[in-house]
């Protein structure tokens, strides 16, 4: 069966021109290094990597926030540009990490959930009232928040808030990033449930950057893991969970906190750290942290390898090459 | 083994114009030479303003009572300010959460390092160098001597954290607080610096004191685990006991709160705690956490002690029997075939 993703990213190449130092010249920096991304309605896929991996600037191509500088961004096969940009606003909403810097604090919960529809003109103010406090209630929000400010809500409630505002225009897609970071265990718990609700309620297809591969087992039913601008694996959750394929991705997943006393802390020989983006190794850009690299991964780069299982970009799995 | 800290009945109020807030209500805790304590809970519960009192670094306005505060048989609350600023230090060390904020960004790597030790126990400045491209070394910097002259902005998270660690070992401190060492860190990062902790405390038999609210970090670091809610201890106990049978209905649902791969199902909802924490400011007589708490009956009002229910496994709940009870008839019926 074969069906248009919703959402579809093909060859994404994001490239900022930065200066190390105040005389240098500018240098090009490969944030976002040919990524292929694709998910079904109602799915969600999630997209995890360490911080500048560049799974922050994917979500921002994806809202329309930075442009490529190229390949192509379609939903519902519809190419992103012939969108307009009050359209696509409709139809894909973020969640940011930090429900405290993510809402105005001189707004009131009302005006900042009602801000979209008043500025797509929909309804009249009674109407915008209601619609806002349907969403307030399908968000866990009391009624008596409509006239507060952020300041007076909890972090959680807060993310509610910010929750709320993204679904308000009903779209059909959420880019999540981080939603649950910044708050409590309890808090986080209550905010998974709800976007777990919500996805069923509404139907919504949620892209979910997290570093948290917990909250990314539990919720996402797909998994693309970043390194350097690249996705290196790309499997069904399930599968990604019980076998992941490509070493960085099984370091990822051993370097996993979970809560068992006496396993001490594990060690997943990842060595040196995350190498800079401006310099990336040649070859495979993971060989300098991998337990498995060979000569080939010092030299050659690897290509993506499709498979039955999805993809995966490591020359352990490429037949015609020896490591 | 030795206590190297010991701490009785520690009490932190802040006067605000609604009300005193008690934010520390009366804990005490030990720790031993080489040992490992957590203390855990969620914000607002305390924990780090415990460890600031223990610093004595709390803010002007926030008074700090306590029947005993000890460092190695030194009475910390006997100290003038002129005396805690020797500990401080040089016997006890602190990491904080956000080593960008925590490190000053005029001063070279190798400033900040030396000042500490050249102060505390008046060295050369060329042993005060080797001493720090020794512990960079230690922390697993690579060409130490180099990063010396380095600003912490050209240092990426986990090397900043890395100088922070090696930082609060220069004097060779008997006690170590790390308060969410690891939080604003990558996972396999935080894997690192907590193998890095612990293998330095191994090395220069320290004790530990480490804040979180990640019960994956408190499982796999801690000896000794004390759960905080609303300025209290709640319960305390050696991890495996603690993990295995969380007896405190607060740390019961806590541990559902967490979805733990392999044991929680794709798309299952999590465990939550309804209510909010009550509020700190006047005085709570009962368990602080009764109002949120499913098992709560009349007696939990009352005025109530922590007990030890078993060795090295303490709970501050007056049901905790009961509720141990029920939760051993549940686990019966749901282990018990239809």
């Amino acid at each position: 069966m074969t069906t248009t993703p919703i959402l579809e990213a093909r060859d994404l190449f994001c490239t900022f021109q930065v200066r190390q130092g105040m005389f240098q010249p500018k240098r090009p920096l490969h944030a976002v290094n040919g990524v292929s991304l694709s998910i079904e309605k109602g799915g969600v896929l999630g997209l995890v990597g360490e911080s500048g991996c560049g799974k922050s600037t994917v979500a921002r191509m994806l809202l329309g926030l930075q442009e490529p500088t190229s390949g192509t961004l379609a939903i519902d096969g519809q190419p992103l540009e012939e969108i307009g940009r009050k359209d696509l606003a409709k139809r894909v909403q973020p969640i940011f990490q930090d429900p405290y810097s993510s809402l105005n604090p001189r707004k009131t919960i009302g005006s900042i959930i009602g801000l979209p529809l008043y500025v797509h003109q929909i309804g009249h103010a009674s109407e915008r009232r209601r619609k806002v406090e349907d969403i307030m209630d399908l968000c866990g929000l009391p009624k008596r928040a409509y006239d507060m400010y952020p300041s007076q809500l909890s972090g959680g409630q807060r993310q509610r808030v910010a929750i709320a505002r993204a679904l308000v225009m009903r779209p059909e897609i959420v880019i999540c990033d981080e939603p649950t970071s910044a708050l409590d265990v309890s808090v986080q718990a209550q905010i998974l449930n709800l976007l777990l609700d919500l996805r069923r309620e509404l139907g919504l297809t949620y892209v979910l950057i997290s570093h948290n591969l917990a909250v990314v087992e539990l919720i996402a039913s797909k998994v693309s893991v970043m390194y350097l601008g690249r996705i290196v694996e790309e499997a069904e959750g399930q599968d990604f969970f019980r076998d992941p394929r490509h070493p960085y991705s099984q370091a990822l997943l051993a370097s996993v906190l979970t809560p068992e006393a006496g396993l001490g802390v594990p060690d997943a020989q990842l060595g040196s750290a995350f190498p800079n983006p401006i310099d990336p190794p040649p070859g495979c850009t993971f060989h300098p942290r991998c337990a498995h690299a060979g000569d080939a991964c010092r030299t050659i780069r690897p290509a993506p390898i499709r498979d039955g299982r999805g993809l995966v970009e490591c020359h352990l799995f490429d037949e015609s090459v020896t490591v | 083994m030795t206590t190297t800290l010991s701490v009785e009945n520690l009490r932190v109020s802040i006067p605000l114009a609604a009300g005193v807030l008690h934010a520390v209500r009366g804990i005490s805790f030990e720790v031993a030479r080489g040992e490992t304590l957590c203390l855990v809970g969620e914000s607002g519960c305390g924990k780090s303003l415990t460890s600031l009192a223990l610093m004595n670094l709390l803010p002007s306005r926030a008074k700090r009572e306590a029947d005993r505060i000890a460092l190695n048989g030194t009475d910390l609350l006997k100290l003038g300010e002129r005396g805690m600023a020797k500990v401080r230090g040089s016997s006890m060390a602190m990491i904080f959460q956000e080593p960008m904020t925590s490190l000053n960004p005029a001063y070279t790597i190798g400033n900040q390092l030396e000042e500490g030790i050249r102060l505390h126990k008046g060295v050369s400045a060329k042993e005060a160098r080797e001493r720090a491209v020794y512990l960079l070394e230690k922390v697993g910097i690579t060409a130490a001597s180099s990063r010396l002259g380095q600003y912490p902005h050209q240092l990426s998270g986990g090397l900043r954290q890395r100088v922070m660690i090696a930082m609060a070992l220069m004097c060779g401190p008997e006690l170590l607080i790390c308060d969410e060492p690891t939080t604003a860190l990558d996972v396999t990062i935080q894997a690192q610096i907590l193998h890095l902790i612990k293998d330095l405390q191994r090395e220069f038999d320290m004790a530990v004191i480490l804040i979180t609210h990640d019960l994956g970090v408190v499982a796999r670091v801690a000896d000794r685990v004390a759960v905080m809610y609303a300025g209290e201890i709640i319960e305390s106990g050696d991890v495996g006991e603690i993990f295995s049978r969380p007896t405190h209905p607060y740390t019961q649902s806590l541990m559902n709160c967490i979805p733990v791969p392999g044991k929680t199902a794709h798309g299952e909802r999590l465990g939550t705690i309804p209510g909010i924490v009550p509020s700190m400011i006047g005085e709570m007589t009962g368990c602080a956490f009764a109002n949120r708490c499913g098992y709560a009956r009349d007696i939990c009002l009352e005025p109530l002690v922590t007990r030890e229910l078993v060795p090295n496994h303490a709970v501050r709940c007056v049901r905790a029997e009961e509720v141990a009870a029920i939760n051993a008839g549940e686990t019966l019926r749901a282990g018990s075939p239809a």
